[in-house]
């Protein structure tokens, strides 16, 4: 195993930067970049979750208590934008720089500097994003969708959104071109496409993803612009434009962004539950084909998003059958895992239980997806709480626990400790209960009609929002538990130390580093042997 | 007058309960609603609900089984294959039939809906912030709808009333739409300002109310009620604060209204029709 290991000897002296700010703010190491994106996400994660829980406090009870309408407004449309491009997109981003070279056998990203950038533009877009809240006027409050008309009512506040979405998607165009050139050029000899870790595949289409999307969406935020500030009139009727042709546009960006912060999961998932079961991931090839079928259908279903707003019947039936179809690739893949879990030797460390818990509770996102597909029923959820339960489970449990699992499952590659397993299977059952407490409940607010983005309800919505909130903040104070296991691995370093291997049967190239993995890894491209890869038998 | 009306109101909202016109505590799932299109959308949901539960336990069933029996605490030993194609082709094949199963009475279902030909009359909604208003095309009858008087005052920040004691918190107007039951009611939709979603459970489906364009939609209601609904596409500042109330009477009580509507504009109405048709 440590013949693969070609920097071995390498721990002390592997040319770190000496200073602070030339290590942090002027690297182009993949490794230290992929630990300020995780950083830089876990400071969103906490950011937005705050204001979540001020949208759950006002909801604690019928009746406006603590905040205006409009503030509310802006902690929903903030919240999202927050935790979709400052705490999900840039985790898988870091977890796809730490992680890549290390899998396909590189020493480093393909373009390091522009790693950098990408990066550093982040912290700068937020800072536009979140000076709206102190500016006058408010933050945006038109939904993190931005439709227009009701979005351009905002004043100097939807030229720094915009910009920011700008900024936002200049950096991750950067991220999945390196992603894309790292991977089809640096795998080491051997490491053929169809041997790659289905991580590194899923990282592949996401990218491909991403560089398809993210221009659109800057097209759509820049007609806003020229609307909002130079009288063009792309979306007013009045001018002659058209309000839904926005929507048309958003969600041709904005489903494909869906399945951008859920395929790296699949991923992720992938990876941990054969590690965990001693056992080679079941049916490899049928879950790249499905990773990229899912792909290839997030770009025909976008307007399911969009069913309430007066589309022919035969636009309505064509979204709605498309939108069905996804179910059989998503269904492939569960289906693998659970099959990759059959006749395994399990056991349950903390990023196995994520793992487990992303499944079930993801699959259970799936089943509302897949309700909300069927167009006629869809006219009773749309925009109720039922759609914010819907994607909360697709997200929260799905694309967050999946970036927990894959903390804990390599933080002690990246630091060579090992967290503390008592209070990480406490991280995942408190997670785990509270997060259901606090959404599952919404399914029966939405059903029972209370539409989503409201400050304020009938009290018959009372009962379970109350509980909804409770869950909440104690959803909320649970991640502290989170933020205390890394500070207690990372910081004080009171962890055992990590092995080479760190989990008995952890397949793949980054297990045949040293833990901590030394700062440069694979100098000399390493020997493939197919035994040590993760997924077993790549023929099928 | 009013007064009558209010009791009238009263005596259909205590009427209206059995239908489950409003949400209520602890309520669980969708209603069935007061429309033969409501009614097979529930069956619909019903129908992809408890599919999707079957699915579940299968799924997470056998997940569960695995994660109990094939424990290496257990001293489970694990197996080496990676591929069953026997399986993978079941699993394909499977929920292809489930999903043609599905899609099949949800086609039906929606054809029906969207077919708005043969309405006996037609009312126009266009959305405001953060009202509506009604027009009921050819009849030169139109009003306002916006919050009830009571909730408008215990719904601002830091009022010091408690919502549970205004009868209908957010869900109550001044002035409630009414249409007739039995009878096939066409609704154009439109908005003045910003998007806006009209909604009212019991009918059984929302439409978007957006400016420049006209939406169709149209309802059957069978039974005489209140029913209550909200705005359901953000629209801003009071998007929380727009309700829908529809009253459905029988026919010949509606069409008293409705000619006693009239006859409380006629005098106004005349006054401007005239002035523009004198040639």
């Amino acid at each position: 195993m440590a013949s693969y290991a070609t920097t071995d000897h390498h721990d002390d002296h592997d040319h770190k930067p000496t200073g602070f700010f030339e290590r942090w703010f002027m690297s182009t190491n993949h490794k230290d970049i992929g630990t300020l994106y995780l950083v830089f996400s876990l400071v969103m994660f906490l950011i937005g979750g705050a204001m979540a829980l001020v949208i759950r406090a006002e909801l604690f009870q019928p009746g406006l208590q603590l905040v205006h309408p409009d503030f509310f407004n802006s902690m929903t449309t903030v919240h999202a934008l927050v935790m979709i491009f400052g705490a999900v997109m840039p985790a898988f981003v870091g977890l796809a720089n730490w992680m890549i070279p290390m899998m396909v056998g590189a020493p480093d990203m393909a373009l390091p500097r522009m790693n950098n950038w990408s990066f550093w533009i982040m912290p700068f877009a937020f800072a536009l994003l979140l000076s709206t809240l102190f500016m006058e006027g408010g933050a945006p409050a038109g939904g993190w969708t931005l439709y227009p008309p009701l979005s351009i009512q905002g004043g100097n506040n939807v030229a720094f959104v915009i910009f920011a979405v700008h900024m936002m998607g200049i950096s991750s165009i950067m991220g999945a071109i390196n992603i894309i050139a790292t991977i089809l050029n640096m795998r080491a000899p051997g490491m053929d496409l169809l041997k790659m870790p289905v991580f590194v595949w899923t990282w592949l289409i996401t990218a491909f993803l991403l560089i398809a999307v993210m221009p659109v969406l800057a097209g759509a935020v820049t007609m806003l612009l020229t609307d909002k500030f130079f009288g063009t009139s792309f979306f007013s009727a009045a001018g002659g434009g058209d309000p839904v042709m926005f929507q048309h546009i958003f969600w041709f960006f904005g489903h494909p962004e869906v399945y951008i912060m859920i395929l790296p999961a699949f991923g992720i998932v992938s990876e941990i539950i054969p590690t965990f079961s001693r056992k080679p991931l079941f049916g490899y090839q049928a879950m790249v084909y499905a990773t990229a079928s899912i792909a290839f259908l997030s770009f025909i279903v976008w307007a399911h998003h969009m069913f309430t707003v007066g589309m022919p019947l035969g636009g309505q039936l064509f979204f709605m059958y498309a939108t069905m179809l996804i179910a059989v690739p998503t269904g492939v893949k569960v289906f693998n895992w659970v099959a990759t879990m059959w006749r395994g030797s399990m056991t349950f460390e903390t990023p196995m239980l994520f793992a487990v818990g992303f499944v079930i509770l993801f699959t259970i996102g799936g089943f509302s997806g897949l309700m909300l597909a069927i167009v006629p029923a869809d006219f009773q959820y749309h925009d109720t709480y039922f759609v914010v339960a819907h994607f909360h489970y697709v997200l929260v449990t799905g694309a967050i626990f999946s970036i927990m699992a894959a903390v804990y499952y390599w933080l002690p590659k990246w630091t060579g400790r090992m967290y503390n397993e008592t209070l990480g299977k406490w991280h995942f059952w408190l997670s785990t209960i509270t997060v259901n407490v606090l959404f599952f409940p919404q399914h029966f607010l939405g059903l029972a009609g209370m539409p989503r983005r409201i400050p304020d309800y009938n009290p018959a919505f009372a009962d379970f929002n109350m509980i909804s909130s409770i869950g909440g903040f104690a959803f909320g104070i649970t991640q502290l538990l989170f933020v205390w296991i890394l500070i207690d691995c990372c910081w004080l370093k009171r962890g055992a130390k990590a092995t080479q291997g760190v989990w008995e049967s952890a397949k793949g190239l980054e297990w045949t580093l040293p833990s901590p993995a030394p700062y440069h890894s694979f100098t000399t491209p390493p020997k493939i042997d197919d035994r040590m890869l993760a997924h077993g038998d790549v023929t099928h | 007058m009013t007064k009558a009306k209010f009791a009238l109101g009263l005596a259909l909202a205590a009427l209206s309960t059995a239908a489950m016109a409003a949400p209520e505590r602890w309520q669980l799932n969708m209603t069935p609603g007061v429309t033969a299109t409501s009614q097979d959308v529930f069956q619909l949901h019903m129908l992809i609900l408890w599919i999707c539960v079957v699915i579940g336990i299968v799924v997470f069933g056998a997940m569960f089984y695995a994660m109990f029996k094939f424990r290496k605490s257990k001293g489970a030993v694990a197996a080496t294959w990676s591929h069953n194609t026997t399986a993978e082709i079941i699993w394909t094949v499977i929920p292809v039939l489930i999903l043609l199963g599905m899609a099949w009475p949800a086609t039906k279902t929606l054809v029906r809906m969207a077919d708005t030909g043969d309405a006996a009359m037609t009312v126009k909604i266009t959305g405001y912030q953060w009202k509506w208003r009604y027009e009921y095309l050819g009849e030169d009858v139109k009003f306002m709808s916006s919050l009830s008087r009571a909730a408008d005052e215990a719904r601002q920040l830091g009022s010091g009333i408690d919502p549970s004691t205004v009868d209908n918190y957010l869900l109550d107007v001044d002035r409630p739409l009414v249409i007739p039951t039995n009878t096939k009611v066409r609704f154009v939709i439109t908005a003045d300002d910003v998007i806006h979603a009209w909604w009212v459970p019991a009918l059984g489906w929302k439409q978007d109310a957006i400016p420049g364009f006209i939406n169709e939609a149209w309802t059957e209601v069978k039974e005489p009620g209140v029913y209550r609904g909200q705005c359901a596409e953000l629209c801003g500042k009071d998007h929380g604060f727009m309700p829908i109330v529809v009253i459905a009477k029988p026919k010949a009580e509606f069409d008293a209204w409705l000619a006693e509507q009239k006859a409380a504009n006629a005098p106004a109405t005349d006054a401007v029709a005239q002035a523009p048709s004198a040639p």
